[in-house]
């Protein structure tokens, strides 16, 4: 069953546009890793899906309802939910404060202890300020943060980007998880090996658009390079 | 001796200080929208209850008629006009807000004329009543009056900024409004929220303003600029910090006045402008960086 739909969507960054014409079914309990070069349009799309972004043209549908005009505070508690890039953490509010802040959105299984429990590197560092939390401990956070608010659709932006290997790993198995219990995933990756080891489908961006759109088992890495960086695009 | 009983006077009109502050400091931390209004709601707050009282009311009971009055006006006022004028760019809110001060004053102005007035004579004997310590300190029922509601209304708001949903959705909105909205916080009600809580507590401190002194159509510009160096003195985003502001401004005003009578605004103008020098320096930013020191790390 479809979850989302994005119907030719455009978004705009003023004059620039960063997402054209992009047409994309996600379903429900699939994994889909978007890979692309910088600027190609990766976290525009995730935050037009969130609604951070309005787009200029082009639809946005959930469930099957068309949420393209809907506020993007509206949308997580429609079940859509997005790890920022760079995390994004309420720096003075304490761990615990950034996952109550986005808690009771939603019903469903996710509040403070199951966190906790997902990613056991948090249990101690409850009443820590944000700032004052590691690169690992923030991204897990983060993750935690968005869980909270109980997402049908779970969007992640970077997750690994600025961790240590060993870290990067705890976040990717928590992540296998969720994925195992039936979530909804988008994630997007620079780390191409890690994105084709958890998704079941690769979409590859280049300047806004989509080049490349396939299941996971079926897309080769040297395929996505040469997508990625646009080798065979006006041959 | 009474050097104390000028710093004993200085932090109790410090606690009236920090009342006037704290929704001045609440509004920057959360929306970054200095409100030069301020002062102005704050005697449009001590006209209400005064009306309220000359139609034979009990100044405390008109107060529980006109806090949730004016944090509604507080809430209108956020929504029908600061937060279009928010989307303008950083400068406009500061415009709309000074054409409101011009707006409530002359208004005000129309209404009651230029006569000062006072709710000293509808609270019975509290405006003088007062307990004598020593031959040279007495405190006055009232003043105490208004430095513990002053402290208890600063310490209910951190209470509530701490521990409640909205509270949170408050701190987080004042650090990261767009974040803030991925995690489902609805930021236009949040700033609702805080300009209705700004504008009650500007309403209280503008009716015990007219409890210990008088008012009138123009009061307003005044209390904005104790306010204002209440809360720069204090720091922003710390309502304790704005209490510590109020009474080194109060403080600071007593003693003046004590050296020479003129010298009690001219004292606390002295305290603002060292402590924002102070500031300046020990952010390490110099003059050009000025602005962002004086708000502090927020800006």
């Amino acid at each position: 069953m479809t979850l989302l739909r994005i119907e030719e969507l455009d978004v705009r960054h003023g004059f620039l546009s960063a997402v054209s014409g992009v047409t994309l079914d996600i379903a429900e309990g699939e994994t889909v890793a978007i890979v692309g070069a910088n600027g190609a349009g990766k976290t525009t799309l995730l935050r037009a899906i969130a609604g951070a972004h309005r787009p200029a043209a082009g639809r946005v549908l959930f469930d099957g309802k068309d949420i393209t005009a809907v506020a993007a505070h509206r949308r997580v508690g429609m079940g859509i939910a997005l790890v920022p890039e760079g995390r994004r953490l309420f720096g003075g509010l304490t761990l615990e404060e950034n996952l109550l802040v986005a808690g009771r959105r939603r019903d469903g299984p996710w509040d403070v202890e199951s966190v906790v429990e997902a990613f056991p590197l948090l249990g101690r560092r409850r009443k820590t300020r944000a700032v004052n939390l590691s690169g690992g401990e923030q991204q897990a956070a983060a993750i935690g943060r968005a869980l909270m608010t109980n997402p049908r659709l779970l969007m992640l932006d970077e997750v690994s980007l600025g961790l240590a290997p060993a870290m990067v790993d705890a976040v990717y198995r928590s992540l296998r998880t969720l994925i195992e219990g039936g979530a909804t995933i988008v994630l997007v990756e620079q780390d191409l090996t890690r994105a084709l080891s958890v998704a079941g489908r690769v979409v590859c961006m280049l300047e806004g658009e989509v080049v490349i759109d396939a299941p996971a088992e079926q897309t080769t890495r040297a395929q996505v390079v040469d997508a990625y960086f646009g080798l065979r695009r006006t041959a | 001796m009474i050097w104390v009983n000028q710093v004993v006077q200085g932090v109790l009109l410090g606690g009236y200080y920090a009342l006037l502050a704290c929704g001045l400091s609440l509004m920057f931390g959360v929306m970054r929208i200095i409100n030069l209004a301020h002062g102005a709601l704050a005697v449009l707050g001590a006209f209400l209850v005064f009306v309220l009282a000359k139609h034979g009311l009990s100044p405390w009971v008109a107060l529980v008629v006109v806090l949730p009055v004016m944090g509604v006006a507080g809430w209108a006022l956020q929504r029908v006009i600061l937060e279009r004028s928010l989307r303008a760019g950083e400068l406009t809110p500061l415009l709309a807000t000074f054409g409101l001060l011009i707006v409530i004053s002359n208004l005000l102005f129309e209404k009651f004329g230029a006569d000062e007035r006072s709710l000293f004579p509808y609270i019975g004997t509290l405006g003088y009543d007062s307990w004598t310590i020593t031959k040279q300190i007495t405190i006055a029922k009232l003043y105490a009056l208004i430095f513990v509601v002053a402290v208890a209304l600063l310490g209910t708001l951190q209470l509530f900024l701490r521990h409640t949903q909205l509270g949170r959705a408050l701190r987080a909105t004042a650090e990261d409004p767009d974040t803030a909205e991925l995690v489902g916080v609805n930021s236009s009600a949040v700033y609702a929220a805080a300009a209705a809580i700004a504008v009650a507590t500007a309403a209280l401190a503008g009716a015990f303003l007219g409890m210990r002194s008088s008012f009138n159509a123009y009061s307003g510009s005044d209390q904005l600029i104790f306010a204002f160096e209440a809360v720069v003195i204090g720091g922003i985003g710390s309502l304790w910090g704005t209490l510590a502001g109020g009474i080194v401004l109060g403080v600071a005003q007593n003693i003046g006045a004590q050296l020479n009578p003129q010298w009690f605004l001219l004292a606390g103008h002295v305290v603002f402008l060292a402590a924002l020098a102070l500031r300046l320096v020990l952010t390490g930013v110099g003059v050009r960086g000025g602005f962002r020191a004086l708000v502090g790390e927020h800006a």
